[in-house]
């Protein structure tokens, strides 16, 4: 099955950090990448550029409405995602905790609704 | 045969066949209706004299057979049922399937209903609906929610089950430790919904102890070398021995210290003696079970309430309280330290309890603290806190218990 594992974490916080530890945090997630495409689990993954650089979009009556900044307002925000494949959820729910930021901030695991072909 | 007893067959062989089913065809909802089925057959084949040597085996087979029906008639036929159908089909003449991988199934189950992506609530939900077989409305009932609502969530544990992919096993020995306790737990709820009901007419529901008993006999048998599993064990038959003592015939609560201690089921009280005792001679940390499991045998041990060994109790609280704090357990150690120190010193814990703003809304706390109050003489008080208790309960016979406590100090 396939996993989408989104990481969230306060990035107002995380911003804070000095840049030891960010070099540090980097090389975990290094790590761990690299552990995760050698067990054939990894399919894609991707750190975001923060919610001060997203932009919303809806469209109502036809009329596009762009709003600046994330879709909520939330305490831990998202900060990248790994697209994963895993035998079940515990499988899943193993490699989500491996992830550096689980630590820190919190890690969704949702299944991905694959469609057929 | 009466389609009556028919249908005690089929109650007592549902859970476990049900079971076998899941691993079988992958889907809870599927099994069921499958299961169903094969029940619709069995009302007409079983009527006529047909009835099978092992009933279990017959039901799963049937209901196999129209698990398969059931995947064909689907409208839309892909890749992966037809090799499911197939796979069923290579091993459907089998009939005898022996009986541990029946249990087996039953302990998978368990395991994935008390899954940690469950809220708590829900896991016991899903355990009572489809490990102990309960419908629908007696889940919704236990939980006091609409039956339309309680159908929704299990509806939806199902789906997350199946989309989720929450896996039907028992889990590695590495993570068992860790999930057997929630298992554990959902095991005791299920038992305490059955030893004292949350509501209603009844005080007590003795399907669902039964149940929780057998399940965690069940377990013990599987998984021999777990302390905490004796312990459960021997605590929920030590406590329903005391069942035929513990209410009238009327329905009405008999107290433990007016309990008719020869109608105690010695024979289940034995048998829980003995687990507490292998239990205590386990290596590792003390469980909170066992310890739990050692109170209840103090209790059956005692040849009345006057001769019950209270300091050892007393203390056996405070060693619980070290494992596991909470002000559940501080409440026991009070009423347990009212019987040695006496009840004015049990009613400043119970009242220090409060002022730290702990159990507030746990019914059974002015129910105790009126208790102390009417030891002590302290008439206005203790009916101020009876009458507290009564609006805080929803059980018809701990009602009349506080009715008969008030009247009783007039």
């Amino acid at each position: 099955m396939q996993y989408l594992l989104m990481i969230y974490q306060n990035e107002v916080e995380y911003a804070k950090n000095d840049a030891a530890t960010a070099q540090k945090l980097m090389a975990e997630y290094q790590t761990f990448t690299q552990g995760i495409i050698q067990s054939g689990n990894f399919k894609a993954g991707d750190r975001l550029r923060p919610t001060t650089t997203a932009t919303t979009v809806r469209v109502r009556d036809g009329k596009v409405l762009t709003t600046d900044g994330p879709f909520a307002e939330t305490r831990e925000q998202l900060g990248g995602y790994y697209l994963i494949e895993a035998k079940d959820l515990d499988a899943a729910i193993e490699i989500a905790a491996r992830i550096p930021s689980a630590r820190i901030g919190s890690i969704e695991v949702r299944p991905i609704w694959v469609y057929d072909k | 045969m009466t389609p009556s007893e028919i249908e005690t067959i089929f109650r007592d062989e549902a859970g476990r066949a049900l079971a076998t089913l899941i691993r079988l065809v992958g889907d809870f909802d599927l099994a069921e209706d499958a299961l169903q089925d094969a029940f619709a057959v069995a009302l007409e084949r079983w009527a006529a004299g047909a009835v099978p040597d092992n009933p279990r085996a017959w039901l799963v087979n049937v209901a196999k057979h129209k698990a398969i029906d059931r995947i064909r008639r689907q409208a839309v036929f892909r890749g992966k049922q037809q090799a499911l159908v197939h796979e069923l089909e290579l091993n459907a003449q089998t009939v005898d399937e022996p009986a541990l991988t029946l249990d087996d199934d039953v302990l998978r189950l368990i395991f994935t209903c008390c899954h940690p992506a469950f809220a708590a609530e829900v896991q016991v939900a899903l355990t009572l609906r489809t490990v102990c077989g309960l419908s629908t409305a007696q889940v919704a009932r236990a939980f006091l929610v609409g039956e339309e609502a309680m159908g929704q969530r299990l509806g939806r544990a199902k789906q997350k089950i199946r989309l989720a992919g929450i896996p039907y096993e028992v889990p590695e020995q590495d993570a068992l430790a860790a999930r057997l306790d929630g298992v554990l737990a959902v095991i005791y709820l299920v038992f305490t919904e059955g030893y004292v009901a949350t509501e209603g007419a009844d005080l007590m529901r003795p399907d669902l102890a039964t149940e929780a008993i057998r399940l965690g006999r069940l377990l013990d048998r599987l998984m021999p070398d777990r302390a905490g599993i004796k312990g459960l064990v021997a605590l929920m038959l030590l406590h329903d021995a005391r069942r035929a003592g513990r209410e009238t015939t009327a329905g009405d609560i008999v107290l433990l210290e007016e309990q008719d201690r020869s109608r105690w089921d010695r024979a289940q009280i034995e048998e829980g003696l003995g687990l507490v005792e292998d239990a205590l001679r386990m290596p590792g940390r003390p469980q909170a079970y066992v310890v739990q499991a050692a109170i209840a045998a103090l209790h059956a041990r005692a040849p009345s309430f006057e001769q019950t060994d209270w300091p050892q109790i007393a203390g056996l609280y405070e060693v619980l309280l070290r494992i596991n704090p909470s002000p559940v357990i501080e409440l026991n150690h009070a009423a347990a330290l009212s019987m040695v120190d006496g009840p004015a010193r049990a009613l400043d814990l119970v009242d220090a309890i409060t002022a730290r703003g702990g159990l507030r809304g746990y019914e059974l706390l002015p129910a105790v603290r009126a208790d102390l109050l009417r030891r002590l003489g302290r008439k206005d008080e203790a009916r101020k806190a009876y009458r507290a208790a009564t609006d805080a309960t929803q059980l018809e016979p701990l009602r009349r218990l506080y009715a008969r406590r008030m009247r009783e100090m007039d």
